[in-house]
């Protein structure tokens, strides 16, 4: 389906568990912990990872996943500290270097490609000068001259203009994927054994992380560079890692190849991640987990992932599980490993089912819409219908134009031309020019839960608010009304004299779709809801929008870059790119035969885990 | 601590204090500060000097009760001054006014700078421009010379001072007010409330002003520190409401020339006005501290 | 597909005029826009005199020929936008007016203390400035080390104390009752140049450092610590580099930047630290003077000295806009 599965240069090591003599490095039982409290934040960590293979470390937010990534260097972040373990590379025991050849190490024999590439340039120096110097530091060959073709062929190998003008710009000059681009350069600047990835294309558009996916991996391949690729995508790591290593709360709990663990887990956790993870090839329902992971300190006596385990025993509590050998190449911290290995393919969720609606008595109606940004026009001529009690689903990247689309429905975004009408009326272009019933009735739910609640704001006053707003009730009724509503997205009355930083970003958000329901809305807008969001979390809240928007009858607009996510919740979807349109049809329609050419490649560059099990 | 050094989204379910009272959490933060509450107790006792001083002082501050400059003795215990008053009499007496007309300049300097301060920052469009471009005008004077112009004009009464120093206050809180409202305007729940329909007025200072209680604090202290400096600074270049009331900066000014014969006259208030500088800069700088444990971002990944 | 990806920089593009130059020239104009402002009021300060301005100024005791010329030479019988304009295009040809205390024109009598002003600051201010920076990047760098604890607590009992009270103390500790090091006064003769007597400088510099050195050590610790913590700090030491080019190439010149609007704003406010600490030595600068020209209502001189001193700001302001592009390419960039 997508050419980043495709292909793959196998490893040198083979697909089996690596030899520690072959290895090109070696953990053991590293354990980092918070220097106040001596508290770990990973604990028990080991891997081997073979020359040009490489591992995938998943985890959620909190699993310990960059902690231990970047502990393989020797570096922790302020307030933490390696507290023991061996990360081994050859006879070199890298927790064992005294400072300078620490030094000497880092960006030498391992590198590091951060996260986000953008902070991590620095903005004040030359690209070339930034790969030139990482060269100099190592004392990379004899002379300047010969560090400068070195540059030169850096740039070639990860698709970057060569010549010296391109060379001369500042990391602001480049966009994102140039960036981590030459983020990529300057790992394999010294030619290192290891590199350590660090959630390289969070943040970048699937065609350009499609891009640096091949690139990693061909890069480790011909250079024979091992790479532990830390990641919180389970659809990246498919395409990318040989083995994986799945984390929760701060530990290992499974290891294997990537296509054995997908087709079958080992692990309940795992289980339950691949189970919420929404899929391209075949519709269905995404399941949740509930609860939250336990953060350094509050971690229960015995497994980890006991309270929220759904096959939990008593004799889960007795104590942590060790990570053992479940089959052979496959470790997992589990004492029913081998029974879940047994249970059938988590893929097999229930299905939903959506019908072609009539847009003939459309509830919102949006006839040659065109946004503009100062002088920049980013909307052009946006034809569209919302049927009643319909979920169309909005897709595009970003720059697509589809949060301002969504905005401009809600009153949130004023240069706006063409007509928007809803129930037969059109829409004013600001929200507080528009009738108080029109602005009740159309309701909005933002993309990050984190910003979307005033933290000085309790639950019950967030979520009572509009009803004292639009009249609709005050005092103890409306503080009545709210806890109902509290009720319906699953969270209870002893929610409402909570503050937002007490609550996770999942309950966050169901807080704020909360608000949006009290309003008792007619069409609701979803921009994004679950991109800040765990995939876990994400499937937890998707499940319960589909239920709300069946259930209330609503008319929701769906706005994501997720592909594979519209499956699970969308009946009809309309493609974005470049401001316009470029398709509209059925989500089977669109995502089994896409007619445009923009949406077959948005199609071929997403990675999804049919490309792991293909 | 342990919000930045791991990549947790979720927050340990027992939240302190700070995240449910900002305003409480940074007061009980800054207390437990030895910085604050030496601050603290330096600024109770000169207060209490400033109040209760008049009533416990020895003479009036304006009785002869002996020679110009005479070392302390019975009669007179920190001596007298250049005009043979008693300076521990005239130095009990000499806080009020810089106390008083420091608390009001300064009431009256936040009030205006967080009313535009805020606006500024809401608005987002030349309304923020031609504000900022006003404060950027009183800005290009020193605090002390538009004081000074006003004083040239219309004479050192205690209304010029407090409206010169609240004036030029103003617009040093604005700027800080503004730069702390900005990203808290960027957030969503702005646009949720927008969206709503609810009012600009509620939106400036129901959800806006809640959020930036605690740069405002630290500027409250530190701008009070600055206003008692200004005032006592006028005070000392000759510039108090009338010629002979007692004040510990015309003090200064006052017996400096005898300052190798009877230093007490110059010493004492130094000493007050120091103080009393120092100890709201302590409470600024312990509320400073205090809000950097709290506002420091939590969970945004 | 590469070529797809277009740079996040270059959107905007000013109708005025393009790069650094025009920046420049864009945000002088505005320097000259801000000095107009000032100007009016500046004027409108001596229009907002109570009553008749002639008799506020001489007193009840005025004789009627004196208040009558009072009002000739203040112009206060011709109309009040033309009283501005006269003043105002006097200011721009150098004729600020005549004193009313002296009945000498201003400009003859501030010129040399404007001299002795401008030497002092300039004293000062290449004293406060390489220190404050150089103290407040250590103190960062030694985080919560014993330097940055004694330093971090020195500047802020500085920052919170009056100039004068410095000025005193300076005078008590090294001129006279405990040591008698360095004189009190500074007097320069007039037509003698500030440099003249160095030793008499010593004092007042002294006091004017100590006024605004805390503020820079703080605002320059601060941004430092904010650089050092930064992700491109983070990832120069995770490529290897030596810690000297960490610091010197990758965390200075971004720290730098923030550092120097609050270096313009100090130098401004070492014009009115000028004020008190002329006083406090009896220094003949334009801050004495304004003190007299304030208690004896000498309004053209006043008037004067005000629009100095917001020229000063308005020029280190454009300065410190000028080094702080100077030193980060995203901003010059913008301006492209």
């Amino acid at each position: 389906m997508t050419d980043v599965g495709h292909d793959r240069p196998g490893p040198v090591a083979g697909r089996g568990g690596v030899k520690e003599a072959a290895a090109a490095i070696t953990v053991e039982d590293l354990r980092v912990e918070l220097r106040r409290t001596g508290h770990d934040i990973v604990a028990d960590i080991g891997f081997r990872i073979g020359p040009g293979e490489v591992l995938g470390l998943v985890g959620e937010s909190g699993s310990g996943k960059t902690t231990a990534g970047l502990a393989l260097l020797g570096h922790t972040r302020r307030g933490v500290r390696i507290a023991s373990g061996s990360v081994r590379i050859g006879d070199t025991d890298v927790l064992r270097l005294p400072p300078a050849a620490l030094r000497r190490l880092r960006g030498g024999l391992i590198s590091y490609v951060p996260q986000d590439p953008s902070a991590s340039l620095n903005p004040a120096v030359r690209i070339g000068t930034q790969l030139l110097e990482t060269l100099e530091a190592h004392g990379f060959g004899s002379g300047s001259d010969e560090r400068r073709a070195r540059v030169t062929e850096l740039m070639a190998e990860v698709a970057l203009p060569t010549e010296a003008r391109y060379l001369r710009r500042y990391p602001h000059e480049l966009s994102g994927g140039q960036q981590q681009r030459v983020g990529l350069a300057m790992a394999f600047a010294n030619r290192p054994r290891l590199i350590v990835l660090d959630e390289p294309t969070t943040g970048l558009d699937v065609s350009t992380q499609a891009h640096v996916l091949t690139t990693v991996r061909d890069l480790a391949a011909t250079h024979g560079t091992a790479a532990l690729y830390v990641t919180h995508d389970l659809a990246v790591v498919a395409a990318i890692a040989d083995r994986l290593a799945v984390m929760y709360a701060g530990r290992i709990v499974e290891e294997g190849g990537t296509t054995a663990i997908f087709d079958q887990p080992a692990h309940p956790y795992t289980r339950r991640l691949i189970a919420a993870i929404p899929h391209l090839g075949g519709r269905r329902e995404l399941q949740g987990i509930p609860g939250r992971a336990p953060s350094p300190g509050s971690r229960p006596p015995g497994c980890f992932f006991a309270p929220r385990c759904s096959m939990h025993v008593p004799a889960c509590d007795d104590g942590q599980p060790a990570l053992r050998e479940v089959v052979p190449d496959r470790r997992a911290r589990c004492i029913r490993a081998e029974e879940v290995l047994t249970l059938p393919p988590p893929t097999a969720g229930r299905s939903t089912t959506a019908d072609e609606p009539s847009t003939a008595d459309a509830v919102l109606r949006l006839r040659s819409v065109c946004c503009a940004y100062g002088p920049v026009q980013v909307l052009h001529d946006i034809d569209l219908d919302l049927a009643p009690g319909e979920c169309l689903a909005l897709v595009g990247e970003s720059g697509s134009g589809k949060t301002t689309l969504a905005r401009s429905i809600a009153g949130l975004h004023k240069d706006r031309t063409g007509e928007i009408l809803f129930d037969g009326h059109p829409l004013e272009g600001p929200a507080r020019a528009r009738a108080q019933d029109d602005r009740r009735r159309v309701q909005y739910i933002f993309q990050s839960p984190y910003s979307s609640l005033n933290p000085r704001r309790t639950v019950g006053q967030a979520v009572s608010r509009p009803l004292e707003i639009f009249g609709t009730a005050r005092g103890r009724e409306a503080e009545q009304k709210a806890t109902a509503m509290l009720d319906l997205v699953s969270l209870g009355k002893n929610y409402l004299d909570r503050y937002p930083d007490e609550l996770s970003g999942g309950e966050r958000q169901r807080v704020a779709i909360a608000r949006a329901l009290v309003c008792e809305p007619a069409v609701l807008i979803c921009d994004e809801v679950t991109s800040a969001l765990d995939v876990s979390v994400q499937a937890a809240i998707v499940d319960l929008l589909a239920r709300l928007q069946r259930d209330l009858g609503l008319s929701m607009l769906f706005v994501t870059h997720n592909l594979p996510l519209v499956r699970s919740i969308a009946g009809r979807v309309a493609v974005m790119s470049l401001g316009r349109i470029v398709e509209l049809g059925t989500v089977d329609r669109v995502l089994r035969d896409p007619r445009d050419a923009y949406t077959q490649r948005l199609l071929a560059d997403t990675p999804s885990l049919e490309t792991a099990s293909a | 601590m342990s919000a930045d050094v791991i990549d947790v989204v979720a927050v340990a379910p027992d939240t302190p204090l700070e995240a449910r009272r900002p305003l409480a959490g940074q007061v009980r933060g800054a207390l437990r500060l030895w910085r604050t509450r030496i601050g603290l107790a330096l600024v109770t006792m000169l207060v209490l000097v400033a109040l209760f001083g008049s009533v416990v002082a020895p003479h009036s501050p304006t009785a002869f009760v002996g020679a110009p400059n005479v070392a302390p003795s019975a009669t007179a215990r920190l001596g007298t001054d250049a005009l043979g008053q008693d300076v521990l009499s005239r130095f009990l007496h000499g806080g009020t006014r810089i106390l008083g007309l420091g608390v009001a300049s300064t009431a009256l300097g936040l009030v205006l700078g967080v009313a535009v301060g805020l606006i500024a920052a809401y608005s987002r469009n030349f309304l923020d421009d031609v504000l900022m471009r006003v404060m950027d005008v009183i800005l290009a004077f020193p605090q002390i010379m538009l004081a000074l112009v006003a004083i040239a004009t219309v004479g050192p009464t205690a209304w010029v001072v407090i409206l010169a120093v609240g004036l030029t206050t103003m617009p040093r809180v604005a700027r800080v007010m503004r730069g702390a409202a900005q990203p808290i305007v960027e957030r969503d729940f702005v646009a949720a409330s927008e969206a709503l329909g609810e009012s600009r007025f509620r939106i400036v200072f129901a959800e806006i002003l809640p959020n930036v209680t605690s740069p405002l604090t630290v500027e409250a202290s530190l701008r009070l520190t600055y206003s008692i400096a200004l005032i006592a600074s006028l005070a000392f270049l000759g510039f108090t409401t009338s010629a002979n009331a007692p004040d510990w900066g015309l003090m200064i000014q006052e017996n400096r020339i005898a300052l190798t014969v009877q230093p007490w006259g110059v010493v004492v208030p130094a000493a007050a006005i120091a103080l009393l500088t120092v100890g709201t800069g302590l409470i600024g700088d312990g509320f400073a501290r205090a809000a950097a444990g709290i506002d420091r971002p939590r969970g945004e990944g | 597909m590469i070529a797809a990806e277009v740079p996040t920089a270059r959107r905007r593009r000013s109708f005025v005029t393009r790069g650094v130059g025009g920046f420049i020239v864009r945000r002088l104009l505005l320097g000259l826009l801000t000095l107009f402002l000032v100007s009016l009021v500046v004027f409108a300060a001596t229009q907002a005199l109570p009553g008749d301005p002639a008799r506020a100024i001489l007193g009840r005791g005025a004789t009627p020929e004196s208040l009558t010329a009072l009002r000739e030479q203040l112009n206060l019988n011709r109309s009040i936008p033309y009283q501005y304009t006269d003043w105002l295009g006097g200011l721009l040809v150098g004729d600020a007016g005549t004193s009313l205390a002296a009945t000498r024109p201003v400009t003859e009598l501030l010129g040399d203390r404007l001299l002795n002003s401008a030497f002092l600051v300039l004293c000062a201010a290449l004293v406060s400035i390489p220190i404050s920076i150089a103290i407040g990047a250590y103190a960062a760098l030694r985080r919560d080390g014993a330097f940055d604890v004694s330093s971090s607590l020195i500047t802020l009992v500085l920052a919170a104390l009056p100039e004068f009270v410095v000025g005193v103390a300076l005078i008590v500790l090294l001129a006279t009752t405990v040591s008698n090091l360095l004189p009190a006064v500074s007097s320069i003769p007039p037509g003698t140049a500030p440099w003249a007597d160095l030793e008499g400088l010593v004092l007042p510099t002294l006091t004017l450092v100590l006024a605004v050195t805390p503020y820079v050590v703080r605002i320059m610790r601060a941004s430092m610590i904010e650089v050092l913590e930064s992700e491109y700090v983070e990832m120069a030491r995770l490529k290897g580099l030596p810690e000297r080019r960490v610091i010197w190439r990758h965390a200075l010149p971004n720290a730098l930047g923030p550092t120097f609007q609050v270096i313009a704003l100090n130098l401004a406010y070492l014009a009115g630290g000028v004020i008190i600490v002329e006083f406090v030595f009896n220094f003949p600068g334009i801050g004495g003077a304004l003190r007299d020209a304030v208690s004896t209502r000498d309004l053209p001189v006043v008037q004067a000295i005000a629009m100095v001193i917001a020229a000063v700001y308005v020029l280190t302001n454009l300065a410190a806009d000028i080094a702080t592009i100077l030193v980060t390419p995203r901003l010059r960039t913008r301006l492209r």
